[in-house]
């Protein structure tokens, strides 16, 4: 193995840049050196005004999504080795507005997961004394709506997606799979209001099902099932809304 | 008014949206909604370090457990530093708190019968410990986060890092902060403020924390005249990843793994912590306290036993007698975790460990109520010491103490509002002095002068020569020798990057400023100490002394910026100091 790998980094400042850059950079190739690894040798020892978002450095707190080799991951999960012999090309997620470097801007995802109503809704939810005993939940039906909960928000899965992309009103993939967390949540009656939600604003309609957001999701969420099974709620919906009046739905 | 020195006024401000300062925002939104609460974090709060917990969370509900248990639990495990009140009232509170959780929609793991089920947890003499699967951190705090979602009312900060208290006359009035999007730097006044703003791992080299955990609150909170309590107890972690660090949560030993050094035996039996047995004991070797399995290890190291390693030495955890199907249920991110990150398989293979800095027993100083000496501050979860954890916490009481105490903080702090008068004028000019401190002193400043990263490898350095997991006299005097020397050389760090948007470097200089007092209040407090008690070892005085030390132990920084330590009493309420007996 050499002794070392090149980054090819992606830079803009948006003060002094017109548009963004390359800027290479040679780091030491360690086999347990990951990409993330690479990125903070540079800003410790050679650059320090190269910008990026990282934290827990374990694959959880979702903070360290680039393009890396045109391919959106996880930095800290994605080790150098796997890229030699390089050049590693390290952009920021694609579909964003880009802040700064390899920051990008993630105020409309934001703005968007509260419109999915991401929370227990029931009808005694205002409730002043809660009860002083769990909901029961076996594991059965715990297990039917895990996987969608295992969700980072590390918005891999919108880099990844072409209808993002074209038309950034869609709600996205990761939104979707928490909508669909909720709805199968045996203690959840929210259903209906989240319906209405991604019929309404150009919600599930967008997805032309590449499953690209499968593929890239690092932790096996699955979003395109999620959308799959939204698009069939929301036609078997508009059957049912032309027999029946809407109050009785 | 928003384009001036300050850029909004609120009731409440919670700093941090991690566990505990989103329990608070949630606890003010429900008591009071008409009173206006914002939150600010420097990361989105889902980004939060709570999100890497793995284990648990403790609360008794099982049908064999009992409040008084998990109280002596506690009180033991903290070596009696805890006090008595506050851990009472956390053992009651803890279990409302997680069924609270379950209620908005936490995926707790769960019984055949649908009930929540509890696992095993070191130093816990009964199975208390609720889990979802080993991802109990990032499933509570998206929980929060999201229900948080539902209080549409709760004002967001997101990426704004503060940077200084504002206090006129003894009283808190709110924050200047930097947005890191824009660059901008402004106050944000409130009537209380509430700090959430986690622990303090980054001041040593090796530990399971995020980079975001520099312990800023804690230095904001001494800067701004509150004290900070029992700083000398800083706990490792037994079993944490060779290189990078990475937690393997005790869970897999509450599974059934054991600990070997490299003759494949299991040591602990040596230290008075229990004998084998083939499937786990509470309260007994491997699920001995962490303080005890941590001293373990470096008794291990010195008698040839544990096994040479790139990252120095290192023993073995064991889950292979565990089994694919258990791994895969209830371990199923140690897997992960060991398959990405070590390139190993812990159903087939051994996985090498190492103790590793993971959390901080000290902090703000606060009451019950998360109330700190400085009227209108509170503080919870661990950058607050209350203190449930005395000198060694036991694993899954933290995330728990984030909730009892978030909520509490956050009461208190909405009541004190409601009271509170007018901002005073003259907070407007000392955010002022900030905001001119911050864009002319260091964004201006450019590069040449010390680096940051130097500085911060040496004072990382010098803490676990000197804060380790035994200590001297004479290691800690030298370590703060060292640290004097660098709070001179941190005046003059460069900064190249002089661009407003999104500066990592600005952010990097200010957390090296934060960590290196804090660094400074570890080793002072560790001075004062002469007695060996929970996480704080020192082979000059090897043994605990209850006559001298039985008593929390406060960090004030003077007016020259110095130092100066002094006492306040521990409570006891029903259980009086013992022996900690573990194993027998
Ligand atoms: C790997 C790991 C595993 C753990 N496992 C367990 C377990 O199984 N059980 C258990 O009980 N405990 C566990 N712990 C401990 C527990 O997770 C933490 O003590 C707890 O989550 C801390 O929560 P917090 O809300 O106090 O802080 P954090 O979650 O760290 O949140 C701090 C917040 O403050 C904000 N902040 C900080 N500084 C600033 C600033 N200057 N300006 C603005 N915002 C700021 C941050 O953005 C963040 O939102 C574990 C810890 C680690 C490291
Ligand atoms: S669905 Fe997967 S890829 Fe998309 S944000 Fe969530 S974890 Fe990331
Ligand atoms: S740094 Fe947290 S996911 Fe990579």
């Amino acid at each position: 193995m050499a002794d070392s790998i090149r980054l090819r980094v992606s830079r803009y400042r948006p003060d002094t840049d017109p548009e963004p850059h390359w800027q290479e950079y040679d780091v030491p190739l360690r086999k347990e050196w990951t990409v993330l690894d690479g990125l903070n040798h540079v800003k410790n020892e050679v650059d320090t005004t190269l910008s990026f978002r990282w934290s827990c450095r374990m694959g959880i707190c979702g903070s360290c999504g680039m393009n890396v080799d045109g391919e959106p991951r996880l930095t800290c999960a994605t080790f150098l080795s796997d890229h030699a012999p390089g050049p590693v090309t390290v952009e920021p997620l694609a579909n964003f507005p880009v802040v700064r470097d390899l920051v990008v801007d993630l105020s409309d995802f934001m703005a968007k997961l509260p419109r999915v109503k991401p929370w227990i809704i029931h009808p005694d939810d205002h409730r002043t004394v809660e009860p002083d005993v769990e909901y029961l939940q076996t594991p059965e039906q715990l297990d039917a709506y895990k996987q969608f909960s295992m969700c980072i928000n590390c918005m891999l899965c919108y880099a990844a997606c072409p209808v993002y992309g074209l038309d950034p009103e869609f709600i996205g993939p990761a939104a979707i799979a928490l909508a669909e967390r909720y709805d199968l949540d045996s203690r959840d009656r929210g259903e209906r209001e989240r319906l209405d939600v991604l019929v309404e604003h150009d919600g599930v309609y967008g997805c032309t099902f590449v499953g690209e957001c499968t593929r890239v999701c690092p932790k096996h969420v699955d979003p395109a099932a999620a959308i799959q099974r939204y698009k069939l709620k929301a036609a078997m919906e508009t059957v049912k809304a032309f027999l029946l009046p809407r109050g009785a739905r | 008014m928003s384009d001036g020195v300050i850029r909004a006024a609120h009731d409440v401000l919670i700093v941090g949206g991690g566990g505990a300062g989103l329990r608070a925002a949630i606890a003010i939104a429900e008591v009071d909604p008409r009173l206006d609460v914002a939150v600010v974090s420097k990361v989105y709060p889902m980004r939060s370090h709570t999100v890497s917990a793995e284990g648990g969370a403790a609360g008794v509900i099982a049908a064999d457990d009992s409040l008084d248990e998990h109280c002596y639990d506690t009180v033991s495990g903290s070596d009696w530093l805890g006090d008595q009140d506050a851990v009472e009232a956390f053992v009651r509170e803890a279990p409302e708190e997680l069924l609270r959780l379950e209620h908005w929609g936490c995926p707790w793991s769960r019984r055949p019968d649908g009930r929540v089920a509890v696992r095993a947890f070191g130093g816990m003499k009964k199975k208390r410990t609720w889990f979802a699967a080993d991802k109990t951190g990032f499933h509570m705090l998206h929980t929060l986060f999201q229900t948080s979602l539902k209080h549409g009312e709760v004002t967001r900060y997101d990426e704004e890092f503060v940077t200084r208290l504002l206090v006129d006359d003894g009283r808190v009035h709110g924050v200047v902060a930097i947005g890191l999007l824009t660059g901008r730097i402004q106050a944000l006044t409130a009537k209380a403020v509430v700090l959430g703003t986690g622990g303090c791992g980054k001041v040593f080299p090796f530990t399971t924390n995020a980079n975001i955990n520099t312990g800023d609150g804690m230095a904001l909170a001494y800067r701004a005249g509150a004290p900070l309590k029992d700083m000398e107890f800083v706990q490792y972690h037994p079993t944490g990843l060779p290189f990078t660090g990475i937690l393997i949560t005790e869970a897999a030993r509450a599974e059934g793994g054991w600990l070997i050094n490299k003759d494949g035996y299991r040591y602990l039996q040596d230290y008075d912590l229990g004998r084998p047995t083939p499937t786990p004991e509470l309260r007994s070797m491997e699920l001995g306290p962490r303080d005890r399995l941590s001293q373990a290890f470096v008794h291990e190291v010195e008698k040839g036993r544990t096994v040479d390693s790139p990252y120095g030495p290192i023993v073995h955890l064991d889950l292979r007698h565990l089994g694919a199907k258990l791994i895969d249920t209830k371990l199923p991110f140690v897997r992960e975790l060991c398959l990405k990150y070590e390139r190993i398989d812990p159903v087939h293979e051994l996985i090498p460990v190492r103790p590793v800095v993971h959390y901080m027993m000290g902090g703000v100083s606060t009451d019950i109520d998360g109330a700190t000496p400085l009227a209108g501050l509170y503080a919870a979860g661990e950058t607050a010491c209350v203190s449930i954890n005395g000198a060694n916490r036991l694993g899954s009481n933290s995330l728990p103490e984030c909730l009892v105490f978030g909520a509490r903080a956050g009461r208190a702090a909405a009541e004190y509002a409601s009271a509170a008068g007018r901002t005073p004028a003259v907070v407007e000019a000392q955010a002022g002095d900030e905001v001119r401190r911050l864009e002319q002193d260091l964004l201006g400043r450019g590069p040449g002068g010390e680096s940051i990263a130097a500085l911060r490898d040496q004072m990382q350095a010098a803490m676990e020569e000197a804060a380790g997991i035994f200590r001297t006299g004479p290691t800690m005097a030298k370590g703060a020798d060292t640290l004097a020397e660098l709070q001179e050389r941190v005046g003059n760090v460069g900064l190249a990057d002089t661009s407003r948007s999104f500066n990592t470097e600005l952010l990097a200089a200010l957390e090296l400023a934060n960590m290196l007092d804090i660094s400074e209040c570890i080793l002072q407090s560790g001075l004062q100490r002469e007695e060996s008690r929970g996480a704080h070892q020192r082979t000059d005085f090897p043994a605990r002394d209850d006559e001298r030390f039985l008593t929390h132990l406060l960090v004030h920084r003077e007016s020259d910026g110095t130092a100066r330590v002094d006492r306040s009493p521990v409570t006891i309420t029903r259980w009086p100091p013992g022996e900690r007996v573990y194993g027998r």
